[in-house]
């Protein structure tokens, strides 16, 4: 029962973070002076097309626009009616992008699910990457291995993600004829799902999930090579080898799992910069994720766009950090029952 | 030899303690910033490392004086001229430091700049010559070059770009601004992280609570859409200046948290030794205690820790100008150099624009070594 309460205590420290995300959110995308409508009614009334401005302040008023910020952060959540009763994110009314004129979860529909799967891949090869790369390091630890993991560690961590994706990129089509540019072939867009669709996305997905990854394996690595190395100079381990148990086995067995906890938490400083990443690297790369959305609506004041997709971004960084925080609750009985002694 | 009345005995001569001690032991006995010292000397890549930026840091207000070409200086009839070679030889006979003038042509058939070079007439550098006009260390007027290009030739050590400007010229004074953009966000983020590591550490209570909440709002959220977020923020019509000193803080407002909750930990650990409790009994007030009494117990710390995150700012910048949210154009910063080569296409025809991440790249693994260096030697449980 203890993981349960633990669960439900972290689920309820996750949705008071959210709400307070949520209005760090809303004043940095109401930064700028104006908004998006007020400058085009602006812009309009100077080169006098006076037949748009009703529409633009109609839509002002639409979205209570018109109102003190407090109260359209409230509205905007959903935490107080607006206009239309209650309609903010809370009830699924995501608002309206006025620059492309639609509704912003007809906009970022598919771009959500990719977004995520492009990180889960990510997250995914981060683990497959690190995790023998640094058992290896560590295991044969000041000898080439080492050196060379190291090494490419390094240069890893050095290289700005775009730039590394720009050449792989490059090469990737170049030597080993892998596509160009997006997350599918331009005839499944906008298809429902199939075989050859998955297959699609699935080849487009290696150079992103290899540019993403690269940094957070890299400094992963590094990390559980050190754990390990301090685990391994302990007692027990002499204990281990001198009683004739194999290396490789003593290894897996004892070592590791200690140091593997660390490894774990991890995730919560990992999930952060790979999400990071992987908007850059959208951008660069010309993914349908929401990182060019993003981009675009930044640059145009497109509030409510922007809005949602830094709450998606947050969330999807918070939910991230949960699990990490249950996986680790259920490998450690420590952090478990950690909460009883205070 | 006396005998004291209560029957003890007594040495007559002098008391002269001995130096045993520290002739025994001249090393350990060292003051602790040699120590220091001497176990990063032992460091070979940090070392080499951290000569590497000194020398760069210490450079950087003369940028203009060794760059041939002012950033903005422009070559309409040399757009996208490759890197030239600067030569010592011309046709076996050593006629001393010489390059060899281009040509362009119009290639109509694929759309590009060719370059022929003129090989019969080489033309020798000139050095301590005059060029554009520049401002060295952004005061002194000059218009002074360490070395510059012979009279109708060209040097592009790096080659050109779009514009017809000088790559390597333009690396240097972008470093300028690339190299600064990490210090002054570090300031930023050591002031507030110090400030509210200390605070949290040292009251505890209420004050940790909320400080540590927020620390762990601000972790939780992934960086980069933040910093776009802020950025996108700053008012176009702001002068270069602003808008670098803005990025800047806004680098380093996000930062703070790592370094708060160090700041933070030591202090819990530390504030309940004895030289505080001594303290604030001989009525210290907090502030004198943790300025004098606790920060200098990990500063030294907390710098190593600075250094490794100064890399972090350096690639935040490039990515924001890369994106054309960061410095903005007339600046020249590295990434506001890699904006051009956005474009596969370009990196393919003109590779050399994708040169300034060459930079980028030795100067966040310098950073990196360097930080690494510092962290082993001031850790005093390593060998």
């Amino acid at each position: 029962m203890a993981i349960l309460r633990f669960a439900v205590m972290r689920l309820l420290t996750m949705l008071a973070t959210l709400v307070v995300v949520s209005a760090l959110v809303f004043v940095i995308i109401n930064l700028p002076p104006g908004d998006y409508l007020s400058n085009q009614i602006d812009e309009l009334r100077a080169t006098g097309q006076e037949a748009g401005i009703a529409k633009a302040e109609f839509l002002r008023k639409e979205y209570a626009l018109d109102r003190p910020i407090w109260e359209q952060y409230l509205i905007w959540v959903g935490f107080a009616p607006g206009p239309q009763g209650f309609s903010g994110m809370l009830q699924g009314d995501f608002g309206w992008s006025f620059e492309f004129d639609r509704p912003v979860a007809d906009l970022v529909g598919e771009a959500l699910w990719l977004t995520i799967l492009v990180n889960l891949a990510a997250v995914l090869f981060v683990y497959a990457v690190a995790l023998p790369l640094g058992v290896l390091a560590a295991a044969r630890s000041k000898t080439w291995v080492d050196y060379t993991t190291a090494f490419v560690g390094y240069l890893g961590l050095a290289t700005p993600n775009f730039l590394l994706a720009l050449i792989l990129f490059y090469y990737g089509h170049k030597y080993l004829d892998l596509p160009i540019g997006g997350l599918m072939a331009p005839r499944f867009e906008g298809e429902p799902m199939s075989f050859e669709k998955m297959r699609s996305i699935l080849i487009h997905l290696i150079i992103p999930t290899f540019v993403i990854g690269t940094s957070g394996a890299a400094a992963m690595q590094q990390r559980l090579r050190a754990n390990l190395l301090d685990e391994l100079s302990k007692p027990y381990v002499e204990t281990a080898r001198a009683k004739g148990m194999r290396e490789s086995r003593m290894l897996v067995k004892y070592p590791l799992r200690v140091a593997f906890n660390p490894f774990v938490a991890d995730i919560g400083t990992l999930l952060p910069a790979l999400i990071s990443g992987s908007v850059l690297v959208s951008v660069v790369l010309g993914l349908q994720t929401i990182g060019p959305v993003l981009l675009q609506a930044l640059k145009s004041q497109d509030q409510f766009l922007a809005g949602f997709v830094l709450m998606f971004v947050a969330l999807l960084t918070l939910i991230g950090t949960l699990v990490s925080d249950l996986l680790l609750a259920l490998l450690d009985p420590r952090i478990r029952f950690g909460g009883r002694e205070t | 030899m006396t005998t004291l009345p209560d029957g003890r005995y007594v040495d007559d001569r002098p008391y002269a303690p001995e130096d045993e001690s520290e002739v025994r032991n001249p090393d350990l006995d060292a003051p602790n910033w040699l120590l220091i010292w001497r176990r990063f000397r032992s460091h070979r890549l940090a070392l080499l490392a951290g000569i590497f930026l000194l020398l760069s840091y210490v450079l950087l207000p003369f940028a203009g004086f060794i760059a041939p070409y002012t950033a903005s200086e422009r070559h309409a009839d040399h757009l996208y001229a490759p890197p030239q070679m600067v030569h010592f030889f011309h046709e076996g006979r050593f006629i001393g430091p010489h390059v060899i003038p281009l040509t362009a042509e119009a290639d109509l058939e694929n759309f590009r700049w060719t370059y022929i070079p003129d090989r019969d007439n080489p033309a020798p550098l000139k050095f301590f010559c005059e060029g554009g006009e520049y401002r060295l260390a952004g005061l002194i007027p000059t218009d002074r070059h360490l070395v510059c290009a012979p009279e109708g030739a060209t040097l592009f050590l790096l080659g050109s770009d779009r514009l017809g400007r000088d790559v390597f010229s333009r690396i240097l004074y972008g470093a300028q601004l690339s190299l600064t953009v990490g210090l002054v966000g570090i300031t930023v983020s050591f002031a507030i992280g110090i400030v509210l590591g200390s605070i949290a550490g040292y009251f505890g209570g209420f004050a940790d609570w909320s400080i540590n909440r927020v620390i762990e709002i601000l972790r939780s959220l992934p960086e980069l859409p933040l910093w776009l977020a802020l950025s996108a923020a700053v008012p176009s019509h702001w002068g270069p200046v602003a808008v670098f000193f803005i990025i800047s803080i806004i680098l380093g407002i996000l930062d703070w948290p790592g370094l708060a909750r160090a700041v933070r930990s030591k202090f819990l650990s530390l504030r309940e030794e004895e030289f505080v409790r001594a303290a604030e009994m001989m009525g210290a007030g907090p502030r004198r205690v943790i300025g004098r009494h606790l920060l200098p117990n990990f500063l030294s710390h907390l710098i190593a820790s600075a250094t490794l995150s100064i890399p972090a700012m350096i690639l935040g910048e490039t990515a924001l100008s890369f994106l054309g949210l960061g410095l903005r154009a007339p600046a020249v910063s590295w990434g506001v150099m890699l904006n051009d080569a956005q474009n596969l296409a370009s990196i393919e025809i003109y590779p050399w624009t994708a040169i300034p991440m060459l930079p980028i790249v030795i100067v966040v693994l310098a950073f990196n070594f360097l930080g690494d260096g510092l962290r082993d030697a001031l850790d005093p449980n390593r060998p």
